[in-house]
Order: C-alpha cells, then structure tokens, then sequence
C-alpha cells in the first residue's frame, strides 16, 4: 500500500496551541507519528540566572495559565524543602483548595474542548457556562480568574474569610449539581461514545512502558496520582484516585468528568478541616542544595528539580511537565487510528504546548 | 533530595537501567545541570509505587553518551531536549532530532550552557535587539 505523510498542524483547529505531526498513513489509517516540537519554546528555566528565587515564582506561574497554581506550588514546595520551611498548617489547607479550584477549571476546560473536536458544541458550551462560576470563585478570593498568585516560599499570600468560604461551598454546590446533570449527555450519548470507545487504546503495560502520567495513565488501569504522596494538607484529607482500565478516549473523559466531582468534595474537607492561624511565616536565608518536587498538575505528574548554591539566583531549574510525559503515550496511540480520529486521540491527552514549551 | 542517589559510568549506565527496569520502575525524566565549562552531571529518575530512585552520570559535554531510549522509549524526548540545550551527543537514540527539536538547524549554540553570554537585567534594558547569533 502506498504511504502518504500528511502534516497534522501546528495550526489545526482543534489546537489551541501549536504542535506538529508528522501521520504516515496507508489508506487512511495510520502506520507512523512524529512529533515536531519548538514553535514557541521560550528557555523559561534558564530565567533562573537573571532572576533571583522569590522573583521566579511569578515566572513559572506563567509557565502555563490552567495550571499556574499547581506550578507555583511545585516551586515553592521545592523551595521550602531546600530551606527546611514548615509553612502554617491553615497555607497548606489553602493551597489545596485553590489548586483543587484550578484542576476543576482546567477539566472543565477539557471537556468543553473535548465535546467541540467531535462537534458537540452545545455540550462545550455546557462545560464552560459551569467554568465561568469557577473562575468567578478564583477571581473573588484571589483577584485574578486564572493566575492566581497565591504562593509565596512559606505559605499563601491570600486568606479566606469565613464568608468566603460558605460563599464558595454554596457556589461549588451549585457546580457540581450543573456538572452531574450533564453526565447522562457525556458519558451515555450514542455520538459521543461511537466517537470515543475504542479510540486511542492505550493498555496498561504500554502506557507503563511509554511512561503516562496523570489522567492518561489512570484510564489505563495505573492508580498513580501524586495526591497519594500527601503534600500540602492532602495527608489530612480523604483520597483515592480514579482509575478506569479501558485505556480509551471513553475512559480518559470518564477519569476527568469524576475527577471535578472528587475535587469538589476534596475542597470541602479542605474547608472542614481549616482552622484559624498565620498564613505565612517570614523566611529568612537562601536555599542550598539540590531537591525533587512533585505534585499532581490537572494534567498529571508535575516535577520542579531545583539545585541551588546559597545565592539568591538557582543554579539549575528543570520543569517536567506532563504533557512532554504523555507525549511518547500519545505516539502510541494513534498507530491503527482513522485520520478522522486524529483530533480526539490527540486533545484526549489534554495536550498542553505552553507547559511543554517552558 | 530524600531519595536514593547513586553514581553511574557511562559504560555502566545502559546496563544499570535496563536493571532498574526489570525491577519494575517507571522512566520519569532526566535532569540535566552543568557542573563547569567542559562537563555535566545528568539525574535519571525512575519512580516504582510513589518512591523515587535517581542515578547520577557526571559526563564531558564533548564525549557521547549512550542513550538509554532503547530500554525505555519515553527518554526519547528529553534525551533530545539536553542535546538541543546542552550541545550534549546521546548515542543509539531511537528518534535522533540532530538539535532541532527546538532549535532551527543552522543554531550552534547551547542556550543552557555558560559558555552562551547570558544577558543581565542591565543589559537587557540597553541590548539592540539584533541578529541572532549563530
């Protein structure tokens, strides 16, 4: 059979970011991926000789805008570790709630783009009516709708008045009622599963072998999600990680669609559990030595790997994000697909260009 | 870190992986730091159940490196990323981009080497945005 090579972006509708591949396709189906990388990568990491440890958490927390909580955190996570910091047990609690805020918003977000690439845009716009209540949550407690700079090394910069808080549960409440109303409509609707199980099957010792990450991994069987590790306040709270085993374009919107409604209920424990107390305490030195942080971005496995020299400005900074993990995962999936499965395979990772090209 | 760390020679590296995989660890990432002009110390993290294991090669940026993409495919990637940012050679990579998975072709520097002017805050403030040096 005669092979054609057909360039699937960097400009692509269903892309909202560029990325390129390179579909050898017999007939119409696909034999062979190659990924081009490059089209706005922008050497964020190396910022770290110009800009001394504090001013970085602003620049990682544009690393990405959907998860630039989750970034920040990372960061100053690592940062605390290397200063030996125990931030305030009610900044831990805070951080939680905000960067559960920010996995609901991005999920959202992903639904809303998932249900548009197979051309179900009354549903997309389902997903992001329940969004903007979200973002209005951020923009009331943060004053941003999505970089929340929240994080300093130490704490939190922001607190919640109790107000607040009763105000967000009310809010959340509302969400999740919108949210499980639409689950009939995603998970049941004859389109949309003719258009999503069996596409892109990713079994679990492949996508072991490829290294998935996030909800690309746990659609395929692995229960692997960094909240297990109990950061921040996570250990005080009640978790267990959604898994699926199909390892399908079906099972990955199903791990996403129930993970909202688990962040939901993580940010309500969160809110049970606070207590009164300093948000942030003072920190005083510079951090020396070589650390590994991880937490669970919307996306996946986040890894900051920070080596510092005693001077304000780091010696090395390496962001791991999990979109550049999912991509060999996604090389894996696509061999065997239609051309017109294409879109879906691939938004069905969550890709996300900015944090790839850091 | 608060993970175990051990040292690797090249000639071991590949060897000591494929063992690592047969134990059952996940391929994570690589991290990649320049230690002075003419060398570099280069993490392999492996995760199996939440606990992290790292190897640590310390390497001459002008000799090759074996690539350990054959064992696991995944390092495919960042493997080319330390070549485009470091100048660094991996052998036996599966998918070798020859630096430009980022960078164009004609690109010869290393950006995330010390030997590239990095420009300071002052500087850039005053710099003639130019040509691109290549």
């Amino acid at each position: 059979m005669l092979k054609t090579v057909i360039p699937f972006g960097p400009q692509h509708p269903v892309f909202p970011e560029p990325l390129h591949l390179k579909l050898v396709v017999e007939d119409e189906v696909i034999t062979e991926v190659v990924p081009a990388l490059g089209f706005v990568h922008r050497g964020l990491e190396n910022l770290v000789h110009l800009r001394d440890f504090q001013q970085m958490i602003q620049v990682v927390e544009r690393v990405c805008g959907i998860c630039s909580m989750m970034h920040a955190m990372c960061f100053c996570q690592g940062i605390e570790d290397l200063m030996r910091i125990e931030v305030p047990p009610r900044s831990k609690l805070l951080r939680v709630i905000w960067s559960e805020l920010h996995r609901i918003h991005s999920h959202l977000l992903w639904l809303g783009l998932f249900a548009d690439s197979f051309g179900f845009e009354s549903l997309f716009m389902q997903f992001w009516k329940i969004r903007e209540k979200v973002l209005d949550i951020n923009e009331a407690t943060t004053g941003n709708r999505v970089i929340v700079s929240v994080n300093v090394v130490g704490g939190v910069r922001r607190d919640l008045s109790a107000e607040q808080m009763k105000w967000m549960l009310s809010n959340l409440a509302w969400a999740e009622d919108e949210i499980l109303r639409l689950e009939t409509t995603l998970l049941s609707d004859y389109t949309v599963q003719k258009r999503t199980i069996g596409k892109g099957v990713l079994p679990r010792e492949k996508a072991f072998e490829l290294g998935a990450v996030g909800p690309t991994a746990r659609a395929s069987g692995i229960a692997q999600d960094m909240r297990m590790l109990g950061y921040s306040a996570l250990d005080q709270l009640d978790f267990e990680p959604v898994v699926e085993t199909d390892g399908d374009c079906y099972a990955r919107s199903r791990v996403r669609f129930h993970e909202v409604i688990q962040s939901i209920r993580l940010i309500r424990q969160a809110i049970s559990k606070i207590t009164e107390g300093e948000i942030r305490i003072k920190v005083k030195g510079r951090p020396e030595g070589e650390t590994f942080s991880r937490i669970e971005q919307p996306r996946g496995e986040l890894i900051y790997y920070i080596k510092a020299n005693g001077t304000k400005n780091l010696d090395r900074l390496r962001i791991r994000t999990p979109t550049f993990a999912n991509i060999p995962a996604l090389l894996g999936m696509l061999p065997g697909m239609w051309l017109s499965d294409v879109p879906v395979v691939v938004l069905s990772i969550d890709p996300c260009i900015s944090c790839t090209e850091r | 870190m608060k993970a175990e760390v051990s040292s690797v020679s090249c000639d071991a590296l590949v060897g000591e992986v494929a063992r690592i995989k047969v134990e059952g660890y996940r391929f994570v990432t690589l991290s990649c730091a320049e230690t002075d002009g003419n060398s570099v110390s280069i993490l392999y993290h492996f995760d199996r159940d939440l606990a992290l294991k790292h190897l640590r090669l310390s390497a001459l940026k002008d000799k090759p490196i074996p690539s350990i993409s054959p064992v696991y495919f995944a390092a495919f990637l960042v493997e080319n990323e330390i070549q485009d940012l470091f100048g660094i050679t991996f052998k036996g990579l599966v998918v070798d981009y020859k630096r430009t998975l980022y960078l164009e072709e004609e690109v010869k520097r290393t950006p995330f080497c010390t030997d590239t002017a990095v420009q300071t805050p002052a500087a850039e403030k005053t710099a003639n945005p130019g040509p691109v040096e290549t």
